[in-house]
């Protein structure tokens, strides 16, 4: 028997990962993420572009969302069919403006020499970045990337 | 990390690691500002020969040390560059300010001229 949308639903799968908030860790999550699409038979290219989309989101974490504070960073990953979807979520301090801090080379913090890129390099290695936050409570990066198109 | 810098005259080279991300960069920064409080360098090498992997941590290292040596021209260099990393490097807009040379190219001795 065959059940209709078999074939979207035969391919999908969950993972959650959720480790302090210390710079070491940046490399733990982007190699299970890493990892985890492997399933989808990823280029290097893709593996390398969603390694760093994820450092990204993780870095910005430590630095900005926890200001180096020791707590808790949520990296789920979701797959369906060959879409994978990326979400990394910390419960600090929030973004107030997201539109400027999207902005390429825009940084509050340029005293650590941080270069204000974070979110470009987000967005030009995936097919889709959008951010929930709520100041006071935490941010929410959305991610997702279509793995061998 | 004393074996990932060298300096020769004025001129200091950076061996990047085969990940450079936000710690790295705080570790090569730290020990880069070591060096320069001590000796003067006029010139800074970033030899990415090992180099697979960079965010754009790495991007504000580079950033933070062209704005060390006083945002002059030709100051710095970036050696054995792959082809992400030359991405990466474009990406951001470092390149406008660093002399880039890939994979194959011979830099023997380009170091301290």
């Amino acid at each position: 028997m065959r059940i209709e949308g078999e074939n979207e639903m035969e391919n999908t799968n969950e993972m959650r990962l959720v480790f302090e908030s210390r710079p070491v860790n940046e490399g733990l999550a982007r190699i299970a993420v890493a990892a985890f699409c492997t399933q989808l038979n990823p280029t290097l290219e893709e593996v390398a572009d969603l390694k760093t989309a994820v450092s990204e989101a993780v870095t910005n974490c430590i630095i900005h969302g926890y200001e180096g504070e020791i707590r808790e960073i949520e990296v789920k990953c979701r797959l369906r069919g060959k879409e994978l979807f990326v979400d990394v979520t910390d419960n600090g301090k929030g973004i107030s403006d997201i539109k400027k801090a999207m902005e390429p080379l825009y940084t509050t913090k340029p005293e650590k020499e941080r270069s204000g890129m974070g979110f470009t390099f987000m967005e030009a290695f995936m097919d889709e970045v959008s951010v929930e936050s709520c100041v006071g409570a935490g941010t929410i990066v959305h991610m997702k990337k279509v793995i061998g198109r | 990390m004393d074996e990932m810098l060298m300096v020769n005259g004025s001129c200091l080279t950076i061996f990047l690691p085969g990940e450079v991300d936000h710690p790295v960069s705080d570790a090569i920064r730290r020990e880069s500002d070591r060096i320069m409080e001590r000796i003067y360098i006029k010139k800074i090498v970033f030899d990415f020969e090992k180099t697979q992997f960079m965010d754009s941590s790495g991007i504000g290292l580079i950033m933070g040390r062209y704005k060390a040596l006083g945002m002059r021209n030709n100051v710095l260099r970036a050696v054995h560059v792959n082809g992400r990393m030359e991405k990466i490097l474009h990406l951001s807009g470092v390149h406008k300010y660093m002399e880039i040379s890939g994979e194959s190219e011979n830099h023997e001795n380009r170091g301290g001229e």
